[in-house]
């Protein structure tokens, strides 16, 4: 329908012509509106954009149909889908962890000699343990077992409480010092009681132990004797399995030099682990069992 | 700053300046220790410097009578000046972050240069600082060109100003001190907060009182959106920040929100703090200097008007888009996503009326450094919208959530998009208002453009490929049905997208310093002020 505006009295038109003033680039007049120079063209509206509109308010529209959309007060619009994103969630979960068990159910129970045996089972199982192990044990024992200061090194064959996997799982499961009724407990006492002087020369002992040159008739021998060889040996060779480290080894945890020896002394160290049973399942607490035991093997899983 | 006041206006200047230095001392005095205090010295040293500054001028010769009948520039000049000293703060720390995530190693043994700590500071910095001092700065500039009258009065431009200049201060320098909300682009602590509100009604006031004195018939397109960025940013502060303090003399404070709506009343902040803070203040930009710098008419008026209430319809609404999956009801997840989808249209009418306003003008965007970074404005910010629109659709929002798409996709909006126009116009109004026909060294912005070009580009398409092969590393399951790859792995994969992306942002850096040093050198070389009037002579006092 035409416009009945006269056009004269259309803002920015000449008053005698009615003519308004036209971009020579596009052809268009101007609205007449000028502020400060700027001005505006009468074009009009693009038909592109109304239809653009249009099509997403349709895709809304379904969207809005099939899925959960508008609240109604106490309730909202369930849609025709009847999706519910918790069990959505639940589902996708089941159907991840359904995949799995055909091999990983076969770590339910922890009979390690029979599983180690299994070719064709640890082939499959070993990679993912891999992730598990990145996923869950990496950030204290390094990536691939190497430990780190105060962090026992897992690929060393050295162990504190017994290399055998089923001592693995009991020390993932429980934890060590950790806030679980059947943690393992460890403890270095602290020796600040001691004279400082014996302190100094029992750190110097402790730290010729590794290199042989340790005098166990000397008056700091003597003092290990009476103090230390309970928990890490008569010789300081560890292995009662009670996690007490070997001494006489290059194995460290928190470093053998004289300065950490009299650090561990003075204050004594009982280093966490936390006990894993309410993060990790059953059957996965073998596999990284298994995992870490074969740690220290060349040909081990370890990748 | 006190040449251009009057003596009444010098002693009203002073006893603001009194009453800060005496507010920073009660804070400084009941908090005794810790950030609230700290941050009460600071507003104790602004206030004495201010009040020296307005009393040794405070009988100055007054400045000349004619004054109301000139625009008021001043401020506009002092806000550009922060807006630089913001992009060298905001954008240093951005580079120092980003590298520190290729050599975490590189963190000295020191709490306030933690990475935790610092991040606010660049988002703050850019955000609040740099985009907020160039809001400001330029609102002013085109809220009186545009209404053809003078500011509605000479100091509370100052006071909006300088008190949000405070806000930004107090804001990251609590952060380095460990002082935040947790709540992301609202880490500010509860006084900073109350003091924003004041400082955002004096703005919000000046404005509607400035465009009552306007002598034109009607509001331009540019003047709603600034209007917008005011209005929803005051409602969207004060909504998001409401908070208990633990006590009036302590910075910590506890929100009034908790749980899943108060992550809903933070994405509805936070999503509309891109949408009024990053955008519309910015569209107002854009719709006022590149029509003024191009010299060509808008080329739709009525799409001009349909974007704008487009645009304001349709953000309100898509905040939960950013918590897709989460404890946040399904439907309220699908209405973010339909609405993030609808919002598209306005977002690309806006780009297209801009980007078709150039038409008979391409001659000037090829020669002219300046038009060429509000023209890749214009396209950047199309391309971010429908990335945005893209990514709050449900599905997509599944691979790219948590990953550095989102980092790519925000920089490709504040670096191609806010940050280009930002320097389209500062570039337009610095010579302006020393009355230059042109910068001091017109191959400087030459270079700054391509330097900005060149560093978006690095950092935008390395964010996307390092966000895309995190979200599919994240979700790919092997044969057996475990997981492909470790976490760490995923971590390890970033290192060259972590080091293109730090160069990417060095390069940005470069031409921002380039940029503050020719700014510089042509305020240093003004030899007037700008030459445009009011349209009509002013009330007078």
């Amino acid at each position: 329908m035409p416009s009945q505006t006269d056009p004269r009295q259309l803002a920015g038109a000449d008053p005698h012509t009615g003519n308004r003033k036209i971009d020579p680039a596009t052809g268009y007049d101007t609205t007449g509106h000028d502020w400060g120079g700027i001005t505006e063209l009468n074009t009009a509206f693009p038909k592109i954009v109304i239809w653009a509109l249009a099509l997403t308010f349709l895709y809304s529209v379904v969207a809005w149909v099939l899925l959960p959309a508008w609240p109604t007060g106490g309730d909202y619009t369930r849609g025709l889908l009847r999706l519910d994103q918790g069990e959505q969630a639940v589902d996708g979960f089941r159907d991840l962890s359904d995949g799995r068990q055909g091999w990983l159910s076969r770590f339910e129970d922890g009979d390690f000699d029979a599983l180690r045996s299994d070719a064709a089972l640890m082939a499959a199982a070993m990679p993912a343990a891999a992730r598990l192990f990145a996923d869950n044990c990496a950030a204290c024992h390094g990536t691939s077992g190497q430990g780190g200061p105060g962090f026992p090194v897992l690929s060393d064959g050295t162990w504190l409480w017994s290399g055998d996997p089923a001592e693995i799982a009991l020390t993932i499961r429980h934890g060590i010092n950790a806030d679980d009724p059947d943690t393992r407990y460890a403890e270095m006492p602290a020796f600040d009681w001691m004279e400082r002087s014996e302190r100094t020369a029992l750190a110097q002992f402790v730290a010729d132990l590794p290199l042989g040159s340790a005098d166990p008739e000397s008056p700091a021998g003597v003092l290990f004797a009476e103090n230390c060889s309970a928990c890490h040996g008569e010789t300081g060779a560890g292995g009662l399995e009670i996690g007490a480290p070997s001494l006489t080894d290059r194995a460290v945890i928190y470093g053998q030099d004289p300065a950490t020896v009299m650090e561990t002394l003075r204050h004594g160290r009982s280093g966490v682990m936390p006990a894993w049973s309410a993060r990790l399942s059953a059957p996965e607490v073998n596999l990284l069992a298994l995992y870490v035991a074969e740690l220290d093997r060349p040909a081990g899983g370890a990748q | 700053m006190t040449a251009t006041l009057t003596v009444s206006e010098r002693q009203i200047g002073l006893l603001l300046s009194v009453l800060l230095a005496l507010m920073g001392l009660v804070m400084a005095a009941v908090a005794r220790h810790g950030a609230m205090s700290v941050h009460g010295v600071m507003a104790v040293g602004l206030g004495l410097v201010l009040a020296f500054r307005f009393g040794g001028a405070l009988y100055d010769p007054a400045p000349p009578a004619d004054r109301l009948r000139h625009y008021y520039d001043a401020p506009t000049r002092f806000g550009i000046v922060m807006t630089l000293v913001w992009a060298m703060i905001g954008m240093g720390v951005g580079v120092w972050v980003a590298a520190l995530l290729y050599w975490p190693e590189a963190t000295p043994l020191w709490p306030a240069t933690s990475f935790g700590r610092l991040r606010p500071v660049h988002t703050t910095g850019i955000i609040f600082g740099f985009g907020g001092n160039a809001l400001i700065a330029t609102s002013f500039h085109v809220l009186q060109r545009t209404s053809r009258a003078r500011l509605a009065d000479s100091v509370s431009p100052w006071v909006v100003l300088v008190g949000y200049n405070l806000f930004c201060a107090w804001a990251v320098t609590g952060y380095l001190m460990g002082a935040t909300q947790s709540k992301e682009y609202a880490e500010a602590e509860w006084y900073a907060d109350l003091w924003l509100v004041v400082i955002w009604v004096t703005y919000f006031a000046l404005y509607l009182r400035t465009l009552a004195r306007r002598n034109e018939p009607h509001i331009y397109v540019a003047n709603w959106y600034y209007l917008a960025f005011i209005l929803v940013v005051a409602m969207l502060h004060i909504v998001n920040n409401l908070a208990l303090p633990v006590r009036l003399t302590v910075a910590e404070s506890f929100p009034v929100w908790s749980g899943v709506q108060d992550a809903m009343v933070q994405w509805w902040y936070g999503h509309n703090a891109v949408a009024f803070f990053l955008t519309a203040g910015f569209l107002g930009m854009l719709y006022y200097f590149l029509p003024v710098r191009s010299g060509r008419p808008i080329w739709s008026y009525r799409l001009s008007i349909v974007s704008f209430w487009g645009i304001t319809f349709f953000y309100i609404w898509v905040g939960s888009h950013h918590l897709h999956y989460t404890a946040l009801p399904y439907w309220a997840q699908t209405l973010g996503m339909t609405f993030s989808v609808m919002l598209l249209v306005p977002s690309w009418a806006s780009a297209g009326n801009a980007i078709a306003t150039l038409n008979g003008a391409w001659h000037k965007v090829r020669d002219d450094a300046t038009l060429r970074f509000m023209f890749v404005a214009a396209v950047f910010y199309g391309l971010s919208t429908f990335e945005g629109s893209f990514l709050a659709i449900r599905p997509v929002n599944s691979l790219s959530h948590y990953t550095d798409w989102t980092v790519g996709h925000v920089h490709s909006g504040t670096l191609g998009w806010v940050a280009m126009i930002v320097f389209g116009a500062i570039y337009t109004l610095v010579p302006q208002l020393g009355g230059k026909a042109e910068m001091a060294s017109p191959r400087a912005v030459e270079w700054h453009f391509w330097l900005a070009v060149a560093g978006t580009l690095i950092y935008v398409v390395s964010m996307w490929n390092a966000g895309i092969t995190q979200g599919l590393m994240w979700r790919a399951y092997d044969e057996n049905g475990a997981l492909s790859y470790s976490f760490v792995q995923s971590v390890e994969a970033m290192a060259p997208y972590y080091l293109l992306r730090t160069i990417g942002g060095g390069l940005f850096l470069t031409g921002a310093v380039v940029c503050a040093w020719n700014c510089r050198a042509t305020m240093r070389g003004a030899t007037g002020e700008a030459t445009d009037r009011p349209l009509a002579a002013q009330p007078a006092e």
